[in-house]
């Protein structure tokens, strides 16, 4: 069917190019349309475009009325270009072909289920197996985690008045000063693993994404109250920061999301409710529910990809279990957590300096680390590890908790 | 000498894409049995000069050093033969653009103005639309006055500044015409140089051929035949080749012909444009 395009007075660069694209297009690869318009340039427009995309034109004398007319044969640029191009998965995770095993890295950037052109160039991504990084339960704690963001400015209680002990307010601004160092490292670890990842997997980096704006918002409100009452923060040992610097450091996506997730988060879990529990003020109590709230979702999402992984290759465990003996190996000659801290949780869990009150602090900062060892026993149990396992793995993690 | 195992062709490297470009062909070269390297050249003159020399066996030149070619292979008893051009080198026109709202309505309206021109050695921005004015018995610097923008003389107008300029100087008043490629009418619309409804095409010349795969007899013609066959295989189709031709400006390698340049070979004619160099080339290699 011969197509016409009547342009009428509409200039080739004023929109008329897109209808005879479209008309080209429609009539597809070595076939004509007649193109007909009043636009005094047009025939000039139509010469330097057809030449340049590759199509063959011939124009007819003007007439009176000054009307161009025109018949554009397709050179089938377009065809050519798109051939051999590839569907990368589909939009849909659910669907049979939506995320592949592994995905090429010529795809780069192009949004899963687009059509990507042949010859795109390869992006250096490393993670590029669904097995490594795939968790089916990401879409869905990602938009859980949308769901569940909250507003420092308005959820935290920032105007209420209290007065602490001075010696309270202090043990208040070591444990946020703690905290502040340890979020930051889990700020910084899926952040590094986000730019190294397949963007293929689409919910598992918009989870890391807003795992890491989590971390982000935490650090914001730790420091404001750690600053509310003092003009400084608490202090920061080395051999807390050399036991974040085995998980800053560790390369392996998976293994790095057991220790900090699982392990790790797992255990802060335990201690952010415990600190809202004992807080001496409400606000120490709002910023540490918030983030244990938060902390609740890195944890599953670690659990859920860990689980699918080691349901694909279970000789994977055995590798996890490595990587918390030799991170116990490098870091036993380390103080582990500082005293400072566990002072301030002493102190904090007691509610006075009254030495009836400090054996109960003592003894329910005792109960605390029970606690962190049998809900990190749990999860590597969920994991597969046997009890036994469980048991020597939980009694090798780091004693600065995170 | 060039080595005959080996085409080397030689380009002007007008645009830092050029090294870009002949790295990927030589690399799809290569992996078809072609020993295949080039050189360039900061000036076709330079070019044309190496051609004569023997240190290049094909030469990717622009209209004006193809007929320097063509020229001095006469006067050397040599024969110079267009091989390859692209599709885009065919039946170009150059227009010649006033302000809509000026009072020039044809082209003896020009006398006593203003016409800004590209690159002094252009063929398509200053040597075929003056030529084209002075077959319309214009002539340059004496019934209108000519506005040189040179940019990067020796590059034969590849560079498009020279160009962008005079349309900068018709927008903003400093000329009454302007002289383009037709093909950069819409190219400066779309970057704003010049508003499309601002403007007004007061003429266009006749088709034209732009550049084209020189080689000169005496060239190693089993190297030069395949040089050819490969290029006309060449298929935008192929994901190695598309962005190479994208960078170079073509969709298809067509066989090369040379009755497109009888216009610029007036022109230059009626200026005297590459007369002492031809001559110059001429003598040295003789």
């Amino acid at each position: 069917m011969q197509i016409d395009v009547d342009l009428g007075p509409l200039g080739f660069s004023e929109g008329g190019h897109l209808l005879i694209k479209r008309a080209l297009r429609k009539a597809g690869a070595g076939e004509s349309i007649t193109v007909t318009g009043t636009a005094p340039e047009l025939e000039i427009d139509l010469r330097s475009w057809c030449r340049d995309e590759g199509h063959s034109l011939e124009l007819q004398p003007r007439n009176q009325e000054k009307t161009t007319r025109a018949a554009i044969v397709n050179g089938g640029a377009e065809t050519k270009r798109w051939t051999g191009a590839q569907r990368a998965g589909e939009a849909d995770a659910a669907h049979a072909d939506g995320v592949v095993g592994h995905a090429p890295r010529r795809w780069g950037l192009a949004a899963r289920g687009a059509t990507v052109e042949g010859g795109s160039p390869e992006f250096d991504f490393h993670l590029v197996d669904k097995i490594e990084v795939w968790s089916d339960d990401a879409a869905r704690l990602y938009a859980q985690a949308v769901a569940a963001q909250w507003d420092p400015k308005t959820a935290i209680p920032w105007d209420a008045r209290f007065e602490l002990d001075n010696d309270v307010e202090d043990a208040v601004v070591q444990l946020m000063t703690y905290l502040i160092e340890n979020e930051t490292a889990a700020l910084i670890i899926p952040s590094r693993f986000i730019a190294q990842l397949h963007p293929h997997f689409r919910e598992v980096m918009q989870l890391l994404a807003v795992q890491a704006a989590d971390e982000a918002r935490h650090i914001d409100v730790f420091t404001r109250r750690g600053l509310m009452k003092r003009d400084r923060l608490g202090l920061s040992t080395a051999g807390g920061q050399a036991s974040l610097k085995t998980l800053v450091d560790e390369p392996e996506f998976a293994i790095a999301s057991f220790l900090l997730s699982v392990l790790g988060e797992g255990t802060f879990l335990s201690l952010l409710w415990f600190i809202e529990r004992y807080a001496p003020d409400p606000v120490t109590a709002a910023v540490a529910k918030l983030a244990a709230q938060d902390e609740g979702r890195h944890v599953a999402f670690g659990i859920a990809h860990l689980t699918q992984h080691l349901n694909n290759d279970s000789s994977f465990r055995p590798r996890l279990a490595d990587s918390v003996r030799r991170r116990h190996d490098s870091l036993q000659h380390t103080a582990g957590l500082n005293a400072e801290v566990f002072d301030a949780l002493v102190l904090i869990a007691a509610g006075s300096w009254d030495p009836e009150d400090l054996r109960r602090g003592h003894q329910r900062v005792t109960d605390l680390t029970k606690e962190m060892d049998e809900g990190r026993q749990k999860r590597l149990r969920r994991l597969g590890f046997s009890e036994q396992e469980a048991a020597e793995l939980s009694s090798l993690h780091t004693r600065n908790f995170m | 000498m060039a080595d005959k195992a080996q085409l080397i062709m030689g380009a002007v490297a007008y645009d830092p894409k050029v090294v870009t470009i002949w790295d990927g062909f030589q690399k799809y070269f290569g992996a078809r049995d072609l020993d295949f390297d080039y050189v360039l050249f900061s000036n076709y003159e330079k070019q044309v000069e190496a051609h004569f020399r023997g240190l290049i066996h094909v030469a990717w030149n622009s209209p004006l050093a193809w007929l320097e070619s063509e020229r001095v292979a006469i006067a050397l008893g040599q024969r110079a033969e267009a091989i390859v051009m692209r599709d885009t080198d065919m039946d170009l026109t150059s227009i010649i653009i006033v302000r809509a709202d000026s009072g020039i309505r044809e082209l003896a309206d020009l006398k006593g103005k203003k016409v800004a021109v590209g690159a002094s050695d252009s063929p398509q921005a200053k040597l075929i639309p003056l030529g084209f004015l002075s077959e319309k018995g214009l002539r340059p610097d004496t019934d209108f006055t000519v506005i040189v923008f040179d940019k990067l003389v020796g590059k034969h107008g590849d560079h498009i500044g020279g160009e962008r300029d005079a349309a900068r100087a018709l927008m903003n008043g400093d000329a009454d015409a302007a002289c383009i490629l037709d093909g950069n009418r819409l190219a400066f619309t779309r970057e704003g140089t010049i508003s499309s409804s601002a403007t007004r095409v007061l003429a266009q010349t006749p088709p034209f051929d732009h550049c084209n795969f020189t080689v000169l007899s005496g060239a190693p013609s089993s190297l030069s035949k395949r040089f050819r066959d490969l290029l006309l295989e060449m298929s935008y189709a192929n994901e190695e080749v598309r962005p190479l031709f994208d960078l170079e400006g073509l969709k298809r390698w067509l066989p090369g012909r040379t009755q497109g340049y009888a216009q610029l070979a007036a022109a230059i004619d009626r200026f005297g444009t590459i007369d002492s160099f031809v001559k110059g080339v001429a003598a040295q290699c003789k």
